[in-house]
């Protein structure tokens, strides 16, 4: 991967946007660097921001690393990744809308119909139901890569439960205590505000009849799940309540949680939890995180459920590929963000592609997540090649292939030196009816291994702090506190 | 506020006291241990309420096998590191209702103790051990009241310290009830009764407020009735009994059986008089007072926990 984009560039020719940082790598030596980098550890076990890993023995709670170097982009980088971003969004949610609608989109011939009634996500439940405010998935997680200084790709989309604005958050929170000399000298756009756009997002979604108030509450599957520390987080930054499936009932259509005070009505849940477990009654039977009749009080109208069930018809891998056509048909534009061009093993000519290229290929399954399951072609032995063909011919729908990026790499702290590691980003995008609103950033992903493509938290990435530089520097002078007069006229005098 | 969140709230409070108590218990036995006393170890896993599983365990009480069960031991859920691990596991759940000071100072007693082996703790290693784990509580209790939002979550908390602690004071006291009595006195009795002062951080108030020699019924008195001292039955029931009219008060007055008897059981102390606590005999007195505070305790969840 030689040939990779180097974010800050290389030698002398420094990106305009990263050259205070690489001023500041060149003058400060590795062994302040790795200092730094321990005391971030030292913050981020202290606020117990972990993680948890079952099944792999040690320690379950693992700490996410954390890169002290941040990840830069310029204003106007960003600016055309946000409308990139809010039309994809846009199309998103109004191809959910359509498909447990019109179907518009399916009799129009654009999509096959079998890939989406067929499909797993597709939850017939919800035909026919529009949501509170016909937002479907009010918070999406974009996952992009980047090959080159305009070349941004979408990897995926996440309009399920995205998770990881924590770490956008308290990543931010820990290099402003770690640095706060390199903050004055950049004007970096703050992401502190996106709790407040949270709540704001889900106020919006709250049924007509919970008055301008609603009551919003979080619900998750509780403390073993591996997100259950950016549950609380969230919770806290908002000042709502983090619920578990036990602290909810359902009584005539209506929900309520169990208080100190006796029961209270819940107007908008933002639910952490899958579709699957959601409602015993509606899904899974053996589901114990999930309220029994609370999809029964959604399509009543008495709550807001934020995303919607069936949301995964919209992220799925088989469907991926026809969101560039989902943003013409819907919005009558051409997509600004471009996808990874994606070969579809169910089709005959794109299957045939597929097999005879495996060396030059990504090849993941159609549904699930998480980087498991997956042949990194190039990195791949033979066998494993010759397994995954085997695989793809037995079950060519389960299976879709990418070219393999040269993914963009961002300096990042390796031991005690500093080299260029493959990175991502997801933005976290936010909607109601009428705004599409994204936090300037998002969370950085990097992949430490050497020559590692695979970013994801639980196959050893890392993560890091993302800045959208404005233009200007900001002048260092700002005014200064005022102390007492006389120490500073002893020192004078 | 949830009712699994106070829940979670009552037995963080509850746990973190525990891990206090049976320190300032072992620490009176390892005082004693030196004075060739020897049943003092039994003394405190009775007191403790973990004498049936220790000795399902251990079958004999040796001084080392008794640190190592109250200390280490994670099959003794009443153990200082077990104490810590739960009370940690609540605040985890209910992460958001707590400060990061009072958060970050569990999590750090946690991180610190949990892998602690027995050369951490055992033999002369054993009361600078039993002094930091009070240290780290009183870090704790420190940080809840100078941080917390003085709103439904600390009163759950404070709840459950008072509750502990009178269940805790109780428990001492009738370890030792028979060195109580009146008339009794030699180097031994007054080296216990030294030893039980200090276990309630009491010896100093004692000198404060009686200013005479130690004496038996005068050692009672201080631990039942008298309201100065913040580890008394009658200071800690007084505190309960506060705390619940408190959230009651935010609640537009909903009250329960939990409040009713908590009234009634600080009355009895607040008006009671030692001399008929004494004559029906101290340890049966106790024994009721132990059994009635238990009571509370589930009074108070039924009311708030399983009723909400």
């Amino acid at each position: 991967m030689g040939s990779a984009f180097n974010e800050m560039g290389e030698g002398p020719d420094h990106s305009a946007a990263y050259a205070e940082v690489a001023r500041w790598l060149a003058a400060t030596p590795p062994e302040e660097l790795a200092a730094k980098r321990a005391e971030a550890e030292y913050l981020f076990r202290k606020v117990g921001i972990t993680f948890a890993v079952y099944g792999e023995g040690g320690d379950p709670e693992r700490l996410i690393p954390f890169d002290i170097i941040p990840r830069v982009l310029a204003r106007a980088e960003w600016d055309r990744l946000a409308q990139g971003l809010s039309q994809r969004v846009r199309a998103l949610n109004a191809f959910l809308a359509d498909v447990y609608g019109a179907r518009e989109i399916l009799r129009a011939g654009r999509i096959p119909e079998n890939l989406v009634l067929r499909n797993e996500q597709f939850r017939p439940e919800m035909e026919g139901f529009a949501p509170p405010g016909g937002v479907y998935t009010h918070i999406a997680g974009i996952d992009l890569v980047r090959t080159g200084p305009d070349d941004f790709y979408v990897l995926e989309d996440n309009c399920r439960t995205p998770s990881g604005v924590s770490y956008m958050l308290e990543n931010r929170e820990a290099m402003l205590r770690l640095f706060p000399r390199l903050f004055s000298r950049h004007r970096i756009a703050p992401v502190s505000r996106y709790p407040e756009e949270l709540l704001e997002t889900l106020k919006a979604a709250a049924p007509e009849r919970a008055g301008p108030d609603p009551t919003v509450a979080i619900l998750t599957p509780g403390h073993f799940n591996s997100a259950y520390y950016e549950h609380c987080f969230l919770a806290d930054e908002m000042g709502v309540e983090v619920v578990e499936g036990a602290d909810l009932c359902v009584e005539n259509d209506v929900v309520h949680m169990r208080t100190t005070a006796g029961p209270r009505r819940v107007d908008v849940i933002y639910r952490r939890i899958d579709d699957d477990y959601l409602d015993p009654r509606a899904f899974r039977r053996d589901s114990m995180l999930g309220v029994p009749g609370l999809i029964a009080a959604y399509k009543a109208g008495n709550v807001a459920l934020a995303n919607a069930p069936g949301c995964g018809i919209a992220d799925d891998k088989a469907i991926y590929p026809y969101v560039p056509d989902m943003i013409r048909f819907y919005l009558g534009e051409e997509p600004r963000l471009a996808n990874v061009p994606t070969y579809l093993c169910e089709r005959d000519e794109d299957r045939a592609y597929v097999l005879s290229h495996l060396d030059e290929l990504v090849v993941k399954l159609a549904q699930g997540s998480g980087g498991y399951g997956m042949l990194i072609g190039p990195h791949a032995t033979r066998e494993q090649r010759e397994d995954f063909a085997a695989r793809i011919r037995a079950n060519p729908s389960h299976y879709i292939a990418q070219p393999t990026l040269a993914l963009s790499t961002v300096p990042t702290l390796c031991g005690d030196a500093v080299a260029p590691r493959h990175v991502d980003l997801r933005p976290f995008v936010l909607s109601t009816r009428d705004h599409v609103r994204i936090v300037p950033g998002g969370l950085t992903r990097v992949a430490l291994r050497e020559g590692s493509l695979v970013v994801n938290s639980s196959q050893g990435g890392g993560t890091k702090d993302t800045w959208v530089l404005d233009e200007e520097a900001s002048s260092p002078g700002q005014s200064q506190s005022q102390s007492q007069s006389q120490s500073q006229g002893y020192i004078s005098c | 506020m949830l009712s699994r969140a106070a829940d979670s709230l009552f037995w963080l409070g509850r746990y973190t006291e525990r891990a206090a108590n049976v320190a300032r218990g072992l620490n009176v036995a390892w005082r004693l241990d030196g004075l060739g006393t020897g049943e003092d170890w039994h003394r405190i896993l009775v007191a403790s309420g973990c004498e049936p599983g220790f000795m399902e365990k251990h079958g004999k009480v040796t001084p080392e096998a008794v640190v190592d069960f109250l200390v280490r031991d994670p099959d003794n859920p009443s153990g200082i590191l077990s104490c810590f691990a739960a009370a940690r596991s609540n605040a985890r759940q209910v992460r958001t209702a707590l400060t990061v000071d009072m958060w970050s100072g569990l999590n750090e007693s946690w991180a610190q103790f949990r892998n602690s082996a027995p050369e951490d703790f055992q033999g002369e290693r054993l009361p600078e051990f039993l002094d930091r784990v009070r240290e780290r509580v009183l870090l704790f209790n420190g940080a809840a009241q100078d941080t917390m939002l003085r709103g439904e979550a600390f009163l759950f908390v404070q709840l459950g310290t008072a509750l502990e602690r009178a269940d805790n004071t109780a428990r001492i006291l009738d370890v030792k009830h028979d060195m109580l009595k009146p008339g009794s006195n030699g180097t031994v009795e007054f080296a216990q009764w030294q030893a039980i002062l200090q276990s309630v951080s009491a010896l100093r108030a004692y000198h404060w407020i009686f200013r005479e020699r130690l004496d038996p019924a005068r050692i009672a008195e201080l631990l039942i009735l008298r309201p100065e001292l913040p580890r008394s039955l009658v200071a800690c029931h007084s505190r309960v009994t506060e705390v619940l009219e408190m959230i009651a008060a935010g609640q537009g007055g909903r009250r329960g059986e939990c409040h009713r008897l908590s009234g009634e059981i600080t009355a009895s102390l607040r008006y009671g008089k030692l001399s008929d606590i004494l004559e029906g005999g101290l340890h049966d007195w106790l024994t009721r007072m132990i059994g009635r505070t238990a009571q509370l305790g589930g009074a108070i969840e039924e009311f708030y926990i399983q009723g909400g």
